[in-house]
C-alpha cells in the first residue's frame, strides 16, 4: 500500500485514459475524413463552412445528405455491434460470444430476405422486418435455453441450434428463389451504401438506450466475471442482470443489423481487440469498444468506397480482409508476451 | 450484535433429485465450524443452502431469524460473506480492485466508493497480511497469496459469518497451515463466525470448536473434535479404521487422526 506500488495503479490508469483519448481523437479525424474523402473531394474549409450551416449548393448536398447520414449510421453501427459483442462475452463468460450467438444475425437475415424475394414492392420495410425477426430470434433463443433462468452454456447452444435452423430457411430461401437473390446478397454481405437521414432516426434511440445501459452495467458485468457464486455472493441478482443485459446486447445489434445488414466481424472481434490493448475492466472496456467499433465501421466504409473507386465494396467484406489478419497479429504478438 | 443462521428442516437436491430431506442445525454464537464428511456426504451443498447460493426444496434458512430468500440480496451480503471452492478472476485485476469487489454490497447501481469502503478495503487487505500485494496483478500471484486476496474480498464485505468451502483444496502443507491461521486469528480478532467445509480432518481438528459430520445428506454427528472424531465415527463415516490421539504441539493439545486401513465391511 506505498507510494511506489501505487504508481503501478497511477500507471495503469494512465494507459487506459490515453488509450480511451486517442480513440476518442481518432474517431473523430475519421469521422472528418469521411466526411470530406468520395467521390467528388471536399477540402477540411469548406467541410467545416458545411457543417456550421454557412454553404449552400452541391457540397452542401453532398454533405448533408449523402455522406453524413452515412458516416453517422457507420459510427453508431459500428458502436452498437461492438458493445453488444462485448456485453455478451461478460455475460455469457465466452469469448467467441458475438451478436451472432444469440440468434440474432440468423432471425434478422430470413426475416429480411423473406421480405426482399416474397415481397420484393415491400423493400422499403426490410429494416422493420430485420428488427423484428432479430428480436423473433431471441425469444426463441430464450425460450429454448429457458430453465428458471438462462446460463450462458444453454443460452450459447440453443443460439447455435436456432441460427443453424435460420439459416437452413435461408438457403431454402435462395434455392428456391435463385432468380431473384441478386439484391439480398449485398444486404447479406452487410453495407451502408445509400442510407439516409431515415436510417439514422431507425436507429439511434436503440443507441442511446444502448449506450447509456452498457456505462450503467459495467460494474454488473466486472463482478459477472468472477462467477456466478460469487457475484450473487456479493449482493448481485446474478439472473435478473444476465437477462436484462442480453435483451440489451439484442437491441443493440438487432437496430445495427436493421440498417447495415449482416455485418459480422465487429461484434466479435473489436471487444477482443480492445481487451488486448485496456485490459478487462469494463469500466474502461466498454465505452473504448463502442469508439473502436465506431472507428472501425467509418473507416472500412471510407475504404470500402473509395480504394476500388468506382466500383464499391461493401464494408462488410472490407472489414473482414482488413480486421482478420489484424487480430491473428495482435493474437500472436499477444501469445509471444 | 451477533448474527446467528439456523437450518429448518431444509431439503436441498439439484433439478427435483433430492440430496438432504431434512437438515436441522443452529450456529448462534461467533466459533469455528467446520463441517465434513465424505465425498458426495452432501457438505459442500448445504454450505451453499446456508450461504443463500441455492434455493432449498423444502424448508428454510434463517438469517438473525429472517428467511434469507425473503431478504434482500444486498442486505444479505452485508451479514454474510461466502468463499466458493473454486473461484475466477480475469488474471489483470488488480488485488485491490478485487477487494474492492466485497464493497459492492453497500455501492448502489450508480454510488461512488465513500471514505468507508476505503477503510474496509483498506483493513481487509492488511488483515490478511496481502499489503505488499495491493496493487498487483492477479495472474502474478501464487496460489496461497491468490487465495488470501479473495478472502480481503470477502472481509471486505464486513461480514459477520463467513463461509469457506474447501479453502485449503489447492494450497500446499505451508500455505494450508497459513491459511487456517489467518482464518483462526481473523476469528479472534473480529469476532467472525467461520463456517467451512473441511476435508482435512486434522485441520477440522485443530481449528474448529464445533465440528457438523455428514453422511448421505444427512448430519450424522455435531459436536466438538473430541465427540465427533472417535474411531467409531471414523468407520461409520468414512469405512476407515482410524487411530485417534491427543498430541501436545505449540503449548497446546490437540486431537490427530491418523487412518491406517480400510474397513472389510464398508458398503456391504
Amino acid at each position: 500500500m506505498n507510494a511506489v506500488t501505487n504508481m503501478q495503479r497511477d500507471k495503469q490508469k494512465m494507459v487506459r485514459n490515453g488509450i480511451s483519448l486517442a480513440a476518442l481523437a481518432a474517431l473523430v479525424s475519421v469521422v472528418i475524413a469521411a466526411v470530406m474523402i468520395g467521390a467528388v473531394h471536399i477540402s477540411l474549409h469548406e467541410t467545416w463552412q458545411s457543417l456550421a450551416g454557412g454553404a449552400t449548393g452541391e457540397t452542401y448536398q453532398i454533405i448533408h445528405n449523402i455522406r453524413l447520414p452515412r458516416v453517422i449510421i457507420g459510427a453508431l453501427v459500428g458502436m452498437n455491434l461492438a458493445l453488444s459483442g462485448c456485453i455478451l462475452q461478460g455475460v455469457l463468460r465466452n469469448p467467441l460470444a458475438d451478436p451472432g450467438i444469440i440468434g440474432v444475425s440468423a432471425g434478422a437475415g430470413l426475416a429480411a430476405m423473406v421480405l426482399m424475394i416474397l415481397w420484393p414492392e415491400l423493400t422499403a420495410f426490410v429494416p422493420l422486418a430485420a428488427f423484428f425477426g432479430a428480436l423473433a430470434a431471441l425469444v426463441l433463443v430464450l425460450a429454448l435455453a429457458w430453465n428458471k433462468g438462462i446460463e450462458p452454456l444453454p443460452m450459447v447452444l440453443a443460439g447455435v441450434a436456432v441460427a443453424a435452423l435460420f439459416g437452413g430457411g435461408m438457403s431454402a430461401l435462395m434455392i428456391f428463389h435463385s432468380d431473384k437473390i441478386q439484391g439480398t446478397v449485398n444486404w447479406m454481405a452487410g453495407g451502408l451504401q445509400g442510407r439516409s437521414w431515415g436510417h439514422v432516426r431507425m436507429i439511434w434511440p436503440y443507441s442511446l438506450v444502448g449506450i447509456l445501459g452498457a456505462m450503467l452495467s459495467y460494474r454488473y458485468l466486472n463482478l459477472l466475471q468472477l462467477g456466478d457464486d460469487v457475484a450473487k455472493a456479493l449482493g448481485t441478482r446474478v439472473q435478473a442482470v444476465r437477462f436484462g443485459l442480453v435483451i440489451l446486447a439484442a437491441l443493440l445489434a438487432a437496430s445495427a443489423v436493421s440498417v447495415a445488414g449482416l455485418l459480422g466481424f465487429v461484434g466479435l472481434i473489436v471487444p477482443h481487440i480492445t481487451r488486448m490493448l485496456i485490459g478487462s475492466d469494463f469500466e474502461y472496456l466498454l465505452p473504448c469498444s463502442a469508439l473502436l467499433g465506431a472507428i472501425t465501421v467509418v473507416a472500412a466504409d471510407l475504404a470500402a468506397r473509395t480504394v476500388f473507386n468506382p466500383v464499391e465494396i461493401p464494408v462488410g467484406i472490407f472489414m473482414a480482409f482488413l480486421g482478420a489478419p489484424f487480430f491473428i497479429y495482435l493474437l500472436r504478438k499477444g501469445m509471444r508476451k | 450484535m451477533i448474527s446467528s443462521i439456523e437450518a429448518r428442516q431444509v431439503a436441498l437436491g439439484y433439478a427435483g433429485k433430492i440430496i438432504s430431506p431434512c437438515l436441522d442445525m443452529i450456529i448462534s454464537k461467533p466459533e469455528i465450524v467446520s463441517i465434513i464428511g465424505p465425498n458426495g456426504s452432501g457438505k459442500s451443498t448445504f454450505l451453499k443452502a446456508l450461504s443463500r447460493l441455492l434455493l432449498p426444496e423444502g424448508g428454510s434458512v434463517l438469517l438473525n431469524g429472517k428467511d434469507i430468500h425473503r431478504m434482500r440480496p444486498n442486505e444479505v451480503a452485508r451479514l454474510l460473506a461466502v468463499l466458493p471452492q473454486t473461484v475466477q478472476a480475469p488474471g489483470d485485476m488488480l488485488v485491490y480492485d478485487l477487494v474492492g469487489n466485497g464493497r459492492s454490497p453497500y455501492i448502489g447501481l450508480f454510488g461512488r466508493p465513500a471514505a468507508a469502503d476505503q477503510s474496509a478495503i483498506t483493513t481487509a487487505i492488511e488483515a490478511t497480511g496481502i499489503g505488499e500485494l495491493a496493487y498487483r496483478r492477479l495472474d502474478t500471484l501464487s496460489g496461497g497469496e491468490r487465495q488470501r486476496a479473495w478472502l480481503a474480498m470477502a472481509l471486505a464485505q464486513e461480514p459477520q459469518i463467513l463461509m469457506l468451502d474447501e479453502p485449503t483444496t489447492y494450497l500446499d502443507v505451508h500455505h494450508q497451515l497459513e491459511f487456517m491461521k489467518l482464518v483462526e486469528s481473523l476469528h479472534r480478532e473480529m469476532q467472525l463466525t467461520v463456517i467451512m467445509v473441511l476435508h482435512d480432518l486434522n485441520h477440522a481438528a485443530r481449528f474448529s470448536h464445533r465440528i457438523i459430520a455428514m453422511k448421505e445428506g444427512k448430519i450424522f454427528a455435531d459436536g466438538t473434535a473430541r465427540e465427533v472424531l472417535t474411531a467409531q465415527n471414523f468407520r461409520l463415516l468414512y469405512g476407515v479404521e482410524a487411530t485417534v490421539m491427543t498430541i501436545e504441539q505449540g503449548g497446546s493439545a490437540h486431537l490427530v487422526c491418523i487412518p491406517h486401513d480400510i474397513c472389510s465391511s464398508y458398503g456391504a
